[in-house]
């Protein structure tokens, strides 16, 4: 059997390539699945120390990151939509309305 | 699970996942996402989490990869720049803040108490087991979750909706190459 361990390096691996995603790339979508990897990382994570502690509340967790995602694209995505309505652009270092 | 098997799958999901930040076309990243998300489905129903797994399969990579997929078609956003853009200096304190964080979450996680339970019980990812906590324990939050997904529908429709007397045509003619 595998230990817990080993899911919680591959967890840690997902984690932090998903935030140089987020650093490293200026198109806001692509930020964004980078984000959703991060989740991911942090379920798998959840999911692994729950079968070493023998609960099922990590796999609740999960069930609720999974919907909060779910509702988090959606309301992402339609930001975008109506930033590229208005701007015709996504990258990130281009949106500095907001910058002072 | 085989330690192979586990091998195999850390290897697709990281390799995925590095397709994710390095792939130049927004598409191309989305496939590697809907990769990575596949093989730690497959993770989960290794660790027992069965429905997890399918859950993540279907409602994950199936359809909220799917609404990714239609936003990036919508604003034809198939040829970006990849990685190559913005300055030298950020690319590489970027990178190496992703790998030092990569180092800590190592260091932190391999003192972490991880329980030593390496076999799930019987019945651990069925879906009576799942939903008996869920609709115990967790009503609560199940409901506070209705009334989000909720407010994200409405949210989502009200700001993608066009402003009223806006015309009824496509997204406005993109910039010319050189205002960008």
């Amino acid at each position: 059997m595998v230990p817990t361990g080993y899911y919680m390096a591959l967890s840690a691996a997902l984690f932090a390539i998903g935030v140089a995603g987020v650093v490293l790339r200026r198109n806001v979508i692509v930020m964004f699945m980078s984000i959703e990897l991060m989740l991911n990382a942090v379920n798998l994570a959840f999911v692994a120390l729950g079968r070493g502690f023998g609960t099922a509340d990590g796999q609740v967790i999960v069930f609720f990151v999974i919907t909060v995602a779910a509702a988090e694209a959606a309301v992402g995505l339609a930001i975008m939509l109506a930033i590229f309505r208005s701007r015709e652009t996504i990258n990130a270092d281009e949106l500095n309305l907001m910058r002072w | 699970m085989p330690l192979w098997l586990f091998g195999f799958l850390a290897a697709l999901s990281i390799v995925s996942a590095l397709g994710v930040i390095l792939q130049a076309n927004p598409v191309h990243s989305l496939l590697a996402l809907v990769m990575t998300l596949l093989a730690v489905a497959v993770l989960f129903i290794g660790l027992g989490a069965v429905t997890l797994g399918f859950i993540q399969a279907i409602v994950y990579a199936g359809a909220i990869m799917i609404l990714f997929l239609f936003v990036i078609w919508l604003l034809n956003l198939q040829a970006e720049a990849g990685i190559a853009g913005g300055r030298l200096a950020r690319r590489f304190f970027g990178a190496i803040a992703a790998a030092a964080l990569m180092g800590e979450l190592f260091a932190i996680l391999s003192r972490a108490p991880s329980g030593g339970n390496l076999e799930a019980p019987a019945g651990y990812g069925s879906i009576h087991n799942l939903a008996m906590l869920l609709f115990s324990d967790y009503l609560v939050a199940f409901e506070v979750t209705s009334l989000l997904l909720l407010a994200a529908v409405v949210g989502s429709i009200a700001l993608a909706r066009r402003p009223a007397g806006a015309r009824d045509g496509a997204v406005a003619p993109p910039r010319a190459a050189g205002s960008r």
